[in-house]
């Protein structure tokens, strides 16, 4: 090897390696700032009703903002922490479950059987998938009104039937994964077509299913919007809409409060420690096309 | 034999399908058509029940394009620049970092360690509760919260950046920024693995460097997953809602700088339908444009001629 190659191979190691470094940097940086927010919110989450500055270790108050979460006080306010958990967990496991089974049927409908406007079918369904719920949300409102469902679940629950964007997933794993073949033996062998589905595509369905309840759950979860515009009692709020209640008024317990934002956090985060592999690659599959 | 077979299992595509249609039916397309309807009204209510249930409504009749002109005047006029505004805040920073995080990443010599532990984490906000995380970003952003005394200790700042309506913008387009910039990584990165490494090592051999490799090859093949990350961006972004609502209130403090377009939806439902149904037409058919875009896009016809184009830029970059 001559010098002048032997030269340019060492600068660029050494170019490598700065932008190696540079690389790690910005991710730290990138991480520290993702996560310092929520880092401050659990020290947070341990001090008093009244907060100044910044906490790094924990605070003794931990006991007592969870008393006060459960206690009187904030019942009466804001109504019980229980009774919100359980509508937006009533309201999410609903939702997700009514989107993955007929996300699943609308495309097992498209993929498995032949008929005339089949594709015509498809070509809608994806020609609506980037329409939100905003874009009709006047309409939605004042028909709800009319017919009476306005501060029901109805409207938070059943529209998730039709959702365009967890079809179009169902639909690309079906055609990567899901071969005829196996309908025709299942119907050899004398099972019926609704049977099929249910017993025999569903559990070959397994992985789509878990990856796109979660993205449907959560969805449904941290969902604002809409709750905000159908509920009006305060029984029925969800947990974004005690949030927003909480925000909107001015003589408030800080303890209590960044309490109330771990508890609207923290099951999403514990259900993405054990499932963040699936989440991840759940992503890339329902976007990138192919 | 043949023929029965098919007509007796074409029924049963039809049946399964009926689920889909009937409550797309009733629950967005109805809905729709009454929301184009309502937008051409000129509705108030009585001003003796504002309140929720037993408003009184009045309708004026048509009114024709008036409730859009509002829409693209005035306060909404307004609402829609500042939804604008705090979409390109979030977004120009986002789509630098991530395609700088994805071309790291998938740097082949570069051998980012631990790449499944940074994705996850970098991914994690997005899976968050967007209105909770706005609620803890005004209390850290709130004077005498966290992030001010932070941002007090290093610089020496004493104003709060959420009473200034640039300020309160930059948070928006903060969090906006830490909820999706994962997201936006991990399809970038899914895009560029999807290059044929063949066009890479022969570009390595011809002596080409990564950053020629990147702006030669990279670039011009991950297109349309640029344009779709960019449709999707603006798609979510013009439905802002849940960051500037918990952050700002549903008033847009300071001074309605941070009103989007959906926050005027909600806070008009009631007093003023039709130029709330205006507002709704308005983003229907923006998303619809762009999600046409997509469509097109991505459609077989035009993926064919991208094959056609990225092969001659590969030819090229080679």
């Amino acid at each position: 090897m001559d010098e002048v190659s032997k030269a340019r191979q060492s600068t660029g190691k050494g170019y490598l390696r700065a932008k190696r470094i540079l690389a790690y940097t910005v991710l730290i940086i990138l991480i520290v700032i993702s996560l310092l927010p929520f880092y401050l919110l659990i020290m947070n989450a341990t001090r008093g009703r009244v907060q100044a500055g910044v906490r790094w270790y924990p605070d003794v108050y931990l006991l007592d903002n969870i008393k006060n979460l459960f206690g009187p006080l904030t019942t009466t306010n804001y109504g019980s922490v229980f009774r919100a958990l359980g509508n937006s967990l009533f309201v999410a496991a609903c939702t997700c479950v009514l989107t993955v089974y007929f996300s699943a049927l609308t495309a097992y409908a498209i993929h498995a059987y032949d008929f005339r406007f089949k594709r015509a079918a498809h070509t809608f369904i994806l020609l609506i998938m980037m329409v939100p719920t905003q874009a009709s949300a006047i309409g939605f409102y004042r028909f709800m009104n009319d017919i009476g469902l306005t501060d029901t679940y109805v409207p938070l629950i059943v529209p998730g039937i039709a959702a365009p964007a967890t079809y179009f997933f169902m639909i690309q794993y079906m055609k990567s994964s899901l071969p005829l073949e196996i309908i025709e033996a299942a119907r050899i062998d004398g099972c019926g077509e609704f049977k099929t589905f249910n017993r025999i595509i569903i559990p070959i369905m397994k992985p789509a299913f878990a990856v796109q309840a979660i993205f449907s759950f959560v969805a449904s979860w941290n969902n604002f919007f809409m709750p905000q515009m159908i509920l009006s009692t305060k029984d029925k709020y969800t947990i974004p809409m005690i949030l927003a209640m909480m925000r909107s008024e001015t003589r408030i317990d800080y303890g209590v409060i960044n309490m109330y934002i771990v508890i609207a956090v923290i099951p999403v985060i514990i259900i993405y420690l054990f499932l963040s592999k699936f989440i991840i690659r759940g992503i890339a599959l329902g976007s990138v096309k192919g | 034999m043949k023929k029965r077979k098919s007509i007796s299992y074409a029924k049963w595509g039809y049946i399964f399908l009926i689920p889909f249609f009937l409550v797309y039916a009733v629950f967005s397309f109805y809905p729709l058509i009454s929301t184009f309807a309502t937008s051409f009204m000129d509705i108030t209510i009585d001003q003796g029940f504002i309140s929720f249930s037993g408003a009184e409504e009045i309708n004026n009749g048509f009114c024709g394009l008036r409730n859009y002109t509002e829409v693209f005047t005035g306060e909404i006029g307004r609402s829609f620049y500042n939804t604008a505004v705090m979409w390109l805040m979030g977004f120009v920073p986002q789509i630098i970092i991530s395609l700088l995080l994805a071309a790291w990443f998938t740097d082949l010599r570069l051998r980012i360690k631990a790449q499944g532990f940074f994705k996850a984490l970098i991914y994690l906000p997005n899976i968050l509760m967007a209105s909770a995380v706005s609620y803890l970003f005004y209390g850290l952003f709130s004077q005498g919260g966290g992030i001010w005394t932070i941002i007090k200790d290093l610089t020496g700042y004493e104003g709060v950046l959420l009473d200034s309506a640039w300020g309160a913008r930059g948070i928006v387009a903060l969090i906006n920024f830490l909820l999706w910039y994962g997201n936006t990584t991990i399809l970038l990165m899914a895009a560029i693995m999807g290059v044929d490494t063949s066009l890479y090592e022969s570009a390595q051999i011809d002596g080409a460097n990564s950053r020629h490799m990147f702006w030669k090859i990279t670039m011009p093949l991950i297109r349309p997953i640029l344009l779709y990350v960019l449709i999707t961006s603006l798609i979510g972004g013009i439905q802002m809602y849940d960051v500037p609502t918990l952050l700002a209130n549903s008033n847009g403090y300071p001074g309605q700088s941070l009103l989007t377009l959906v926050m005027q939806i909600q806070n008009r439902k009631d007093a003023s339908p039709g130029l709330a149904a205006a507002i709704c037409i308005v983003i229907f058919i923006v998303t619809a444009i762009l999600g046409g875009i997509i469509f097109l896009a991505t459609s077989d016809r035009s993926d064919r001629r991208f094959k056609k184009k990225s092969k001659n830029a590969a030819r090229e970059a080679v």
